[in-house]
């Protein structure tokens, strides 16, 4: 019996297939998930004499986690990155709220005038509060002349500097989603509240927070995650007084060459990135009705 | 409706100060007249001046130039084929997310594991390195670009023209791509800005010669700082917005036309 | 009355509405539960509530009818507390409203999109309001559950909205509203999001529940057939004024203006001048008028189309041609054209079926009419 000739559709299809997919399935094989396993594989491996790795199963550079310096920067990360989302909350929710809440052709400018900040040079924008917090700096000279202190802040180089750093930095990241949240169909929500005898601060303890719920974990992620991970903001801000995670991890890389202990406190902060992601899964599913609607 | 409370309204300003002093701050620096990058000492254009005639400045100028651009070109190209490849050939969902992995994961990884590779197959430390290092996140960010754009079009317009009898391919870029045009153009646009400014792929990527802007910058931040940075700053914030409104004009049209 | 259905109901053939005095129908009942008083509401330059009058009794089901634009939804919110009026005052059994915010009015309104929490369960959407009173657990409990069984939802009490029908969401929406028995129940366009099959069973549950309950429903609807179908009484507006508040029979059968005439049922509308026990029509020549209790001198002559009968060529008022039978079961409806140029096509609606058939002559006679005002009020 003849082999039954494949519908056409299986073939184009396939065709299609690996003409569309290949090309970008390859570069993220060879460029994204290949560096991803090296970097995971490390972890399981012995420090080379110059750098590098010696082949190899070995779990040594995980019990250097647990040495109290090493935890020490975990836990000051965990704070600094945690203190930054929670800053970006705290101003990040009422923003999104008033933009939320203005005329339409006010909302588009209002949300354009968020992210401009975001446009401009990521270097350049935490240099700029270098020269703002500055010692000798305009907002320094600005405050004593106002008699409003006497003496430099000494703001910058500290841990608070580095939290302004990274706030300033993720602001928008945090506002976006929130206000995405924040539409206007959850207005007559919040009517159908006050209408049912919710008293105002009850409606925005009933309403618009959960309602948010999932712009506020998403921003929250979005904010936290490159706080953890960055070594920039602290390099230029916090004048290496503030170690943050990202800045141990570069430097078991670039200085101490130690890559298996690197790649293991990479595991631990992807570790920590999953768990969030986890999370708000958890909460988004929680709240199906306003995805699914 | 309710008034909003007050409280918000003035964090609210509160907010929008924070985001634009330091903006300001630094403009208004960049035409200090003395030496010190802090203190305002009369007018002047001269920082300009220098930016100019520096040129271990353009020299790394030139470098980010070309990095963004190829990288984001080849993300275009690819990134846009696979968006589609994605929507109308597969129903996997683990696909979608090795495609859009690089734009989740810390930067200060994918930086690590690219130096990582490249120094196990002995790949010497160049351009080509930064450019794959970023080629890499801008196809990502044009994958998720146009895959938001594909979710909410219709696939009986490829049907249509299946239907009126052209192929896959010719389907593909006579419909598909210019239907798509505004996404691929703003994850282009997204691709292209996010490279100018990358920093901690190229700080891991990048040998002693291939110094991109942010590099340069970051060095001269650290060590070597003189209001050229606040000048050069200024110059590239004015660039980016120039760019950013083009874009978005360019793109509310076009949305317009083919929505 | 007769019921036309839906899909054929008839579009007014002329809607001129010309300046001039309009009659005053927002006739005031003392002692009703909700007094609205010279109410006014502009938004920038559109005057969307103007000097709105009317009052609803106790216990009565009410209907607001009117196109999109009119400000029936407009005086809904503003009775809610959710819209801020310029002018005048709204008493709620003889007490201002206006120095209530909505939570604190015993008034609640069911939204048109249903505006149920998307986080909360059925039962804790209907629990809500109650425990916004503090009312005991157990009281809280109990009447959620009577409520859910008077609706027949109870075992939706676990489900979320996004898992619910439009027709379920419509039944929480209402028990959520009802289960406070408030003074006054408003609904804003409820029937609007639902199938026809839903849509008709609702107008029957509706009605029961309002009777059940005791609650006086107010009725904010675009839908003429809906508002005579279910209201007791039912207040047309247009242009931010009440043009007639009247029973649905009343509206029909005496409509206060040119409007009122066009909006509510069907009816064919022919321009002209009053003489004496005469009509003047612009196409159709002299005809017989027995009577003008409105007095009018120069307006439309209002004639509902079961009220026109189908006669022998020659016979009858006018002369016309048939140019489509509509058959629709219990009725059939005749379009006839006369050969006058420019005058509108004649509705003729009679029981059974009709023995014409397109291309037919026939004649046209009628024994009542009646001539409103063009004028808006």
């Amino acid at each position: 019996m003849p082999a039954q000739k494949a519908h056409w559709q299986s073939r184009s299809r396939r065709r299609a297939r690996a003409g569309l997919l290949g090309p970008g399935l390859l570069l993220m094989a060879v460029l994204s998930i290949a560096p991803l396993v090296l970097v995971i594989a490390y972890a399981f491996m012995t420090r080379g004499r110059f750098g590098g790795v010696v082949p190899g199963f070995s779990l040594d550079s995980w019990a250097r986690v647990l040495e109290p310096i090493y935890l020490g920067v975990l836990w000051n990360s965990i704070v600094v990155a945690t203190i930054t989302t929670l800053l970006a909350l705290a101003i990040g929710f009422p923003v999104a709220f008033v933009i939320s809440r203005l005329p339409p052709q006010w909302r588009m400018v209002a949300l354009v005038a968020v992210v401009l900040p975001f446009w401009t040079n990521f270097l350049i924008r935490t240099y700029a509060w270098v020269v703002l917090l500055n010692d000798v700096g305009p907002m320094n000279k600005g405050l004593a002349e106002l008699g409003v202190i006497s003496e430099p802040l000494g703001l910058l180089y500290s841990e608070p500097a580095v939290i302004i750093g990274l706030l300033y930095s993720y602001l928008p990241l945090m506002i976006l989603p929130i206000y995405a949240s924040l539409s206007s169909s959850e207005r007559e929500i919040a009517e159908a509240a006050s209408d049912l005898g919710a008293r105002p601060w009850r409606v925005f303890r009933d309403v618009y927070i959960p309602l948010s719920v999932p712009g506020i974990i998403l921003g929250g992620i979005f904010v936290f995650v490159p706080s953890i991970g960055n070594f920039v903001i602290p390099d230029l801000m916090g004048g290496g007084k503030s170690v943050l995670l990202g800045n141990v991890i570069r430097d078991q890389y670039l200085t101490a060459r130690d890559w298996p202990f690197g790649s293991v406190l990479i595991l631990v902060m992807l570790a920590i990135l999953v768990a969030l992601f986890a999370a708000q899964a958890v909460a988004s599913r929680r709240l199906t009705g306003k995805l699914t609607r | 409706m309710r008034p909003t409370p007050l409280v918000f309204k003035v964090i609210t300003v509160a907010a929008f100060i924070f985001l634009y002093l330091p903006i300001i701050t630094l403009i208004v620096m960049s035409f200090n007249g003395g030496r010190n990058p802090y203190v305002m000492e009369g007018v002047s254009l001269q920082w300009y001046r220098e930016l100019v005639t520096d040129g271990e400045l353009i020299a790394a100028l030139e470098q980010t130039l070309i990095v963004a651009t190829v990288s984001s070109l080849i993300a275009v190209v690819v990134g846009t084929a696979l968006a589609v490849g994605l929507a109308r050939t597969t129903r996997s969902r683990s696909l979608e997310i090795v495609s859009v992995v690089p734009a989740v994961i810390p930067d200060v990884v994918q930086g690590i594991g690219l130096a990582a590779m490249f120094t196990l197959l002995a790949v010497p430390l160049g351009l080509t390195t930064v450019i794959a290092g970023h080629t890499v996140f801008a196809t990502a960010f044009v994958v998720s670009a146009v895959r938001a754009r594909l979710a909410t079009s219709d696939p009986s317009l490829e049907e249509a023209s299946r239907d009126l009898g052209a192929g896959t391919f010719t389907t593909y870029l006579r419909i598909t791509t210019p239907i798509m045009a505004p996404a691929i153009v703003a994850g282009g646009l997204l691709a292209f800005t996010l490279s100018l400014d990358e920093y901690v792929i190229a700080s891991f990527t990048s040998g002693s010669t291939s110094a991109t802007l942010p590099i340069l910058v970051y060095s001269r931040v650290r060590f070597n700082l003189t209001p050229e940075i606040n000048a050069l700053g200024t110059l590239l914030i004015v660039v980016s917005l120039v760019a950013l409104v083009i874009g978005a004009r360019w793109i509310g049209r076009r949305g317009k036309v083919s929505a | 009355m007769t019921q036309i259905p839906e899909d054929h109901v008839l579009e007014p053939t002329t809607l001129t509405a010309s300046a001039g005095a309009g009659d005053d129908s927002g006739s005031a009942v003392e002692g009703g539960l909700l007094e609205v008083r010279g109410v006014r509401r502009a938004f920038g330059a559109v005057v969307a509530l103007d000097d709105v009058n009317l009052t609803i009794r106790d216990n009565e089901f009410f209907a607001l009818l009117g196109p999109s634009g009119c400000g029936k939804t407009t005086l809904l919110r503003a009775i809610a507390g959710f819209e801020v009026i310029d002018s005048g005052e709204i008493l709620l059994g003889g007490e201002d409203l206006h120095s209530s915010p909505p939570e604190r009015r015993p008034v609640n309104l069911m939204f048109q999109s249903y505006a149920l929490f998307p986080h909360m369960t059925v039962a804790k959407n209907i629990a809500y309001g109650l425990e916004r009173e503090r009312r005991p657990r157990a009281e809280v409990a109990e009447r959620v559950a009577t409520v859910m069984a008077a609706m027949q939802i109870s075992e939706l009490a676990k489900r979320r909205p996004s898992q619910l029908s439009g027709g379920q969401q419509q039944r929480v929406a209402l028990a959520r509203a009802i289960v406070k028995r408030p003074r006054l129940l408003l609904l804003d366009e409820p029937l609007s999001a639902l199938d026809r099959q839903v849509r008709l069973e609702m107008r029957v549950e509706l009605k029961r529940l309002q009777h059940e309950f005791g609650i006086t429903f107010v009725m904010v609807t675009h839908d003429q057939e809906e508002a005579l179908s279910m209201a007791d009484r039912v207040a047309v507006m247009a242009a931010g004024r009440v043009q007639q508040l009247d029973t649905p029979v009343g509206l029909y059968r005496n409509p206060a203006n040119l409007f009122v005439a066009g909006f509510v049922g069907a009816s064919n509308l022919l321009v002209g001048v009053v003489r004496a026990n005469t009509f003047d029509s612009e196409h159709f020549g002299s005809l017989p008028l027995p009577s003008n209790p409105k007095g009018v001198a120069r307006g439309h002559l209002v004639l509902r189309p079961e009220d026109v009968r189908i006669v022998a060529p020659g016979e009858g008022h006018v002369q016309a041609v048939v140019s489509d039978v509509q058959f629709h079961g219990a009725a059939t409806t005749v379009l006839a054209t006369s050969s006058v140029p420019g005058a509108p096509m004649l509705v003729a609606m009679v029981t059974g079926l009709a023995q014409v058939t397109p291309g037919d002559r026939v004649g046209l006679h009628w024994d009542t009419g009646l001539v409103v005002e063009d004028a808006l009020a």
